[in-house]
């Protein structure tokens, strides 16, 4: 009652119509600030520090690490020249597109499928045990696939008789695929599991009743009803593939950047290469990748709810 | 204003305070000089060195030997010191770069240990000073200087000035496996005097089952290792260097001599093996082969002798325990007797570890008090007592090396022959480079394609005008 009375209360002044919370300008602005300042000190001057580097010819090391010099524009037109860098774009799609959005995201949702009518024990142990990839530390998951994947008396090994196989050599972006494959599944199955709860069952029910076949009810009934989570999975997926760095404790990029993902090539670039400016540069060209990305699927959002 | 608004205001302005608050105390959070004599103070420094790992012996000697001995001398002039051992137990090149960035951050630890040929690029780039910059002119003052050759201070110095202290001296051989040979029908006292005479061996290794005949460093995966323990010491072998009067190596008819020999043993015969360059743990994967005896010929330092293979309990990371009886050692020939740098007909390559100073520390006369302690003739002494190496000092090595017949060895028939690296900014870019060029060839790109990329390589790094394509 004294809700609506208040909410009342606000429309009737017009200069109030946008403040709801009844802050004032300065007041909202006052409560914005720490939020504001955070950002700008963690977010947006690096960013801006970002553009500055990739600029310069600054090392991390010898005469250029002391005093570098503004170089324009030479290091983005020596990244796009430069082979390498598109070898690495072409792994990081190929990465991005099979390990992350056909393998999690379609391993997830067939998990989440298959469990819907699961129930009890043997529900919560299969989710716990694709949770416990996720779970796991980076370093310490890392560490659990050298150990399978050695060449010398690894477990895979072992298991197939297949003494001296290098997997991580002979096949180095098959195994960092799976493995993250691996890591990252039991995102999309959380994500899918409670976005198939959210399908109204009147509707499986309907389909049913009318004989509808499962690929007819997934692809009339479920697909349709979950349509923005998929959207949004995809989005965040995508985002987290291509920017992950966890593979690099796997091949270290190698051999001979056969498995150099873009996180891996910056890294090589800027740290152990030394050179940070060029880092700096390729950074930039990521992040202006990752905001296309962002793009595209805000405007494939929008142009479904206008449908919708 | 009404009520709500208040509240906002106040909440926001808590904020605020709270995180400036925050700032604050990271800010006042500056040394303080400490005044009193008896005012704990602490004193630390890293090595790639880690007790049960890697330079097991180094980390252990620091523990417990320098720390407790000069923590008790301070005491005994009336300071209260701590000092503080960070180890670290990695791969050289991941080792560099960490300390690059603490240093490049204003941070780190008061002593640091460095390969000498980083010196000259760390000191460009400002982060470290020359060591009576850091601490004053004690350091010239020092009574240990004259009892280390100039060549072996050189290993820490950098135009004319010294950096750091210098650990001792190094050199290359090619160890073998005594019973592998037995088992190939080899001479027990094996003495080759050409690079044919190598290949000969390996051809006969590879007779036996489940043997790697001839492991020679290559890849950008094994870093410095390739070019110390392969490129460079085949070089000398055919008589040139990587940096000869201002100019330096193009892809010249003596590498490509050196790539040849790469792609005989990886492409052409298969005598090593090819893989195990390639694994993000290549090297530490031939130091464990080797040690179970699967590893004919390997060209390597004494570093191996002393802190791979030792061994002693807690020294070597991959111990052999019939090491003294099963592992020979031989002088690196050159091409062809004679062809060797200098006409020499044996050849090896040398380098240098030391300690250098953090310019950042906030004590440095305790610093170098430490350093200077840490290289005194008993520390040296404490330090080779379990495991023997090759000490700057000509005082305690007149004493110790009797003991250690590999070492006698290194220092009387190698280190008289032995070349050193360029110490200039440019050389870790073009090792690297010739790192690239071992990668290219193992993979069965053909030489003279090869030479040409990494003359291009070159060129780009040191400018076209300062490289000598032959």
């Amino acid at each position: 009652m004294s809700v609506a009375m208040s909410s009342a209360r606000v429309r009737r002044t017009p200069s109030r119509v946008d403040d709801i919370a009844g802050l004032g300008r300065v007041g909202a602005g006052l409560f914005m600030a720490p939020a504001l300042a955070l950002i700008g000190v963690f977010l947006i001057f690096p960013a801006l520090w970002t553009i500055y580097l990739g600029m310069t010819n600054y090392r991390l090391t010898g005469l250029a690490a002391a005093d570098p010099d503004f170089v324009g524009l030479d290091n983005y037109t020596q990244v796009l020249g430069d082979s390498s860098f598109w070898w690495s774009l072409r792994l990081t799609l190929v990465f991005v597109v099979l390990s992350g959005i056909l393998g999690q995201m379609m391993l997830g949702f067939s998990i989440a499928w298959a469990l819907r009518h699961l129930k009890g024990l043997a529900k919560s142990l299969t989710e716990t045990l694709v949770l416990a990839a996720w779970v796991v530390p980076g370093s310490v998951g890392s560490f659990l696939w050298l150990a399978l994947l050695d060449r010398r008396g690894g477990t895979l090994n072992v298991l197939l008789d297949s003494p001296g196989t290098a997997w991580l050599i002979n096949y180095p972006m098959a195994s960092i695929i799976i493995f993250n494959i691996w890591v990252g599944t039991a995102f999309s199955m959380l994500l899918f599991s409670s976005a198939l709860a959210s399908v109204p069952p009147s509707q499986m029910e309907g389909a049913e009743m009318v004989g509808a076949t499962a690929w007819q009810q997934l692809r009339d009934v479920v697909i349709p009803n979950i349509k923005g989570h998929i959207l949004t999975n995809t989005l965040l997926i995508t985002l987290w593939t291509f920017n992950t760095f966890t593979p690099y404790l796997l091949t270290a990029g190698g051999p001979n950047g056969q498995s150099e993902i873009l996180a891996v090539y910056i890294y090589r670039t800027a740290i152990p290469g030394g050179q940070l400016g060029k880092g700096a540069a390729i950074s930039l060209i990521m992040l202006l990748i990752n905001l296309v990305i962002a793009l595209g699927y805000i405007h494939l959002a929008r142009g479904k709810k206008k449908r919708a | 204003m009404n009520r709500s608004k208040n509240i906002g205001v106040t909440m926001s302005a808590a904020a605020l305070v709270v995180i400036l608050a925050a700032c604050g105390q990271g800010a006042s959070d500056t040394p303080v000089e400490s005044a009193a004599p008896s005012a704990p103070e602490t004193v630390s420094m890293t090595a790639n060195a880690i007790t049960g790992g890697k330079n097991a012996a180094e980390a252990d000697w620091f523990t417990d030997w320098v720390k407790p001995q000069f923590e008790a001398a301070m005491k005994a002039d009336g300071r209260d010191v701590t000092v503080v051992f960070e180890p670290q137990g990695v791969d050289d090149e991941n080792y560099k770069t960490k300390i690059a960035l603490d240093l490049q951050s204003g941070g780190g630890a008061d002593i640091i240990g460095m390969d000498g040929i980083w010196v000259g690029e760390f000191a460009q780039a400002g982060y470290i000073e020359p060591l009576s910059d850091v601490a004053g002119s004690v350091v010239d003052e020092w009574d240990g200087w004259p009892q280390i050759s100039e060549a072996v201070q050189n290993a820490l110095s950098f135009e004319g000035e010294r950096y750091g202290v210098p650990q001792g001296a190094d050199g290359r051989v090619l160890y073998y496996n005594k019973a592998l040979f037995a088992q190939a029908g080899l001479p027990e006292n094996w003495n080759p005097t050409s690079w044919a005479d190598v290949l000969d061996a390996s051809r006969a290794l590879k007779a036996i089952d489940g043997v790697v005949p001839i492991q020679l460093n290559a890849g950008t995966a094994m870093g410095e290792a390739t070019t110390m323990q392969g490129v460079l010491p085949l070089l000398v072998g055919t008589g040139v260097e990587l940096w000869k009067d201002g100019k330096w190596l193009g892809g010249t008819k003596e590498l490509g001599e050196v790539l040849g020999l790469y792609r005989t043993i990886y492409v052409d015969e298969m005598l090593g093996d090819p893989i195990m360059q390639q694994e993000a743990a290549g090297r530490d994967n031939s130091f464990a082969q080797f040690a179970a005896g699967k590893i004919g010929i390997l060209l390597e330092g004494d570093y191996f002798w002393r802190s791979v293979i030792n061994p002693a309990e807690g020294v070597g990371n991959a111990p052999m325990a019939d090491r003294d009886t099963n592992v020979g050692y031989a002088l690196i020939p050159a091409m062809k007797p004679g062809a060797g740098v200098n006409g020499q007909d044996f050849v090896s390559m040398s380098g240098g570890t030391g300690r250098v100073l953090n310019p950042n520390s906030k004590n440095p006369e305790l610093a170098w008090e430490l350093l200077a302690f840490m290289n005194s003739a008993d520390a040296f002494r404490s330090r080779v007592a379990g495991t023997i190496s090759i000490t700057p000092r000509e005082d305690v090595n007149a004493e110790v090396l009797k003991g250690d017949a590999m070492l006698t060895f290194v220092s009387e028939e190698i280190l008289p022959i032995t070349a050193y690296r360029p110490g200039l900014a440019a050389y870790p870019e073009v090792s690297l480079a010739l790192q690239e060029a071992t990668v290219a060839v193992v993979a069965g790109e053909p030489v003279d394609q090869v030479l040409e990329s990494y003359s291009k390589a070159v060129a780009d790094i040191v400018g076209a005008e300062n490289v000598d394509n032959g």
